[in-house]
This record gives structure tokens, sequence and C-alpha cells, in this order.
């Protein structure tokens, strides 16, 4: 019985060790701007491309930069909830539309609603790199001195919204 | 002979139907030689399993081109990769770096083959253990004399 012992106990450490690796996504790579200034950019916007969106516009604000595009299949997925979130005014919600054709961009927002302050055109894909996008859609948490505070990979679910993000917000509006 | 030359045909065929396929090089052979030696040392982040020189996912195609207009803005290597770790994290590095962080990531093969060693020289010892104290008693040691010497005869 005991020479069992040992093997057991070692099985049952493995398979601990497996159960937590189950739980985390692998999909899901920390990010490196978290704690650092959002990058920089001016792009055109999307309704109107001779007025330009800065992310110098949006200093003094907590804000959400809400990277989108018509392609994506996951965005549809939370576009309701961000439509949803849009409608209680907390926080502006800045789309950046992301490597997308700008009459499919528009033709998606009038047929699913329109969540977004602002929309910036990033039709190579260039500040998406700059933010280290690498699966739409991604949501960042952005606060009043501009610093990148949580990034959030895929569609964020009702779930995440209200244990993530809203707290975050909230925290740094105050 | 003929069935031969079909099949070379086909093999070469089968090459070139590839070779139409491969993403177009720059012009400067050099500078595609070093986006391929940088970007094998990259991790895709679309398909984690695959470097940046071989995915075709879009992203990759974007990244590689960035790389490219940074080789030739003159950028050093350890620049781009920097570039690269600032947007992705670590995690873009097939070799990421020795840290705090990281130390279970490097360490943890040897400690595994440490313990591994530990365990087995263990087991060794206590095996050669048993077989010394578990030798034959005398009463045994004259019986299977006994056992041998009617064999032989």
């Amino acid at each position: 019985m005991k020479r069992f012992l040992l093997p057991l106990a070692a099985f049952a450490v493995l398979v601990v060790f497996l159960a937590i690796g189950l739980t985390h996504d692998p999909r899901e790579v920390p990010s490196p701007l978290i704690g650092k200034p959002a990058p920089a950019f001016t792009l055109p916007q999307l309704h109107d491309a001779s007025k330009k969106f800065s992310v110098a516009d949006m200093k003094g604000q907590v804000w959400l930069l809400n990277v989108w595009a018509s392609w994506c299949v996951s965005c549809r997925e939370e576009h309701p909830l961000l439509v949803e979130f849009a409608k209680t005014h907390a926080v502006p919600v800045i789309g950046l539309d992301y490597k997308d054709q700008v009459a499919d961009a528009k033709q998606w927002l009038e047929k699913l609603g329109n969540p977004y302050t602002q929309i910036a055109v990033d039709s190579d894909g260039r500040v998406g790199i700059d933010y280290g996008v690498y699966g739409v859609p991604e949501t960042y948490v952005i606060d009043k001195q501009g610093i990148i505070r949580m990034k959030h990979t895929g569609p964020i679910t009702p779930a995440s919204l209200a244990q993530k993000i809203l707290p975050l917000v909230k925290d740094l509006s105050q | 002979m003929k069935r031969w030359l079909v099949c070379l045909f086909i093999v070469l065929a089968a090459r070139m139907a590839f070779a139409a396929e491969a993403p177009l090089l720059a012009a400067d052979e050099t500078v595609e030689k070093r986006l391929v030696a940088i970007s094998e040392e990259l991790r895709c982040l679309v398909c984690q399993n695959e470097s940046l020189a071989g995915s075709r996912a879009d992203l990759a195609n974007d990244l590689r081109r960035e790389i490219r207009k940074m080789i030739a803005e003159g950028k050093t290597d350890q620049e781009i990769l920097d570039f690269m770790v600032a947007r992705y994290g670590d995690f873009v590095l097939y070799r990421p770096p020795v840290k705090p962080t990281t130390w279970l990531l490097w360490g943890g093969p040897f400690l595994l083959m440490g313990g591994g060693l530990i365990t087995l020289i263990w087991l060794l010892r206590r095996r050669r253990q048993l077989v010394a104290t578990s030798g034959l008693s005398d009463e045994q040691r004259t019986l299977a004399a006994s056992l041998l010497d009617k064999t032989d005869q």
C-alpha cells in the first residue's frame, strides 16, 4: 500500500497543475502596455474623413478604446452590449476601426447601432500594431492622464464589464 | 522511362505551384534574409505555435512589413526585437529573457531533471541495499549446492 503513496501524491500534484493550466486562456497574452501612456495617434474619423481624432483630445477624461472591424465576427457578438453600455453615458467609448473598409464599417453601424462617441479609422492597421492588437475586438481602459490601465482581449461579456471594466472606470473617474 | 519522365514532370510542376504561392520577395535579398532571421525568433500572436516567419495570418503579414520597413530604416536587430516586445510583451520572443518572472520557465526543466536524478539515485541505492541484505542463508546455500551437484552427475 505504502509503495503507491508517493506516485499517487505526484499524480495528484500533476493533476492540480494541469487543472490550473486549463483555467488559463492561452489566447490572453498580458499586455506590456498596462501602466504605460497610450500610444499617440491622429487618424481620420469614420463619418467625416476631414475631421481627425487624436489621443491627445481625450486628456482629462477616462475613456475606453474599442478596437473593432466590420469583418470581425466576435465584434458582432459584443456589439449589443457596447450599445447598451453607451446608453448609460458612463464614459466615452472611442472606436478604432481596424483594417476595415469605410463603406462596410458605416453600413455595419447603421444596421447594428453606433455606440461610439467617435470612431478613428486605422485602415492599414499601423495604430493597431502600436497598441499590440492581435485579435479584435480588444478594449483598452485609459485614464485621465492618458495611461492604459487595462486591456481586455476578445469580446466584452456582461461579466467582464460588470466585474472588471466598470469598477476600474469608477475608480479612475474619481 | 516514359513513366519516369511523367513523374519528374509532376514533381517539378508541384514545386512550381508552391513557388507561385510564396509571398513576394523584396527586391533586396539581404533585407529578406535578415527579415527571415528576425521573424524566426518571433512568435505569431494569431497562431501561437507558428513563428512570424512561417505564419500566413494577416497580422503576421503586417508585422513582417513593419520589420522590413525598420530594416530599410537601418534599425539593428535588437531595436526591432525591442519594438515587438514593447507592443506584445516577452511572449513574442521564442527565447524570452531570464528575469524573475521567467526563472521558473528557464529553471523548471533543470529542476525536473534534478528531481528525477535524485529519485533515480535513491532507488538504485535502495535496491543495492536490498540485494546486499537479502543474501542466501547458510541453509539455502547448502541446499543449492546439493542441487547443483545432482545436476552435474
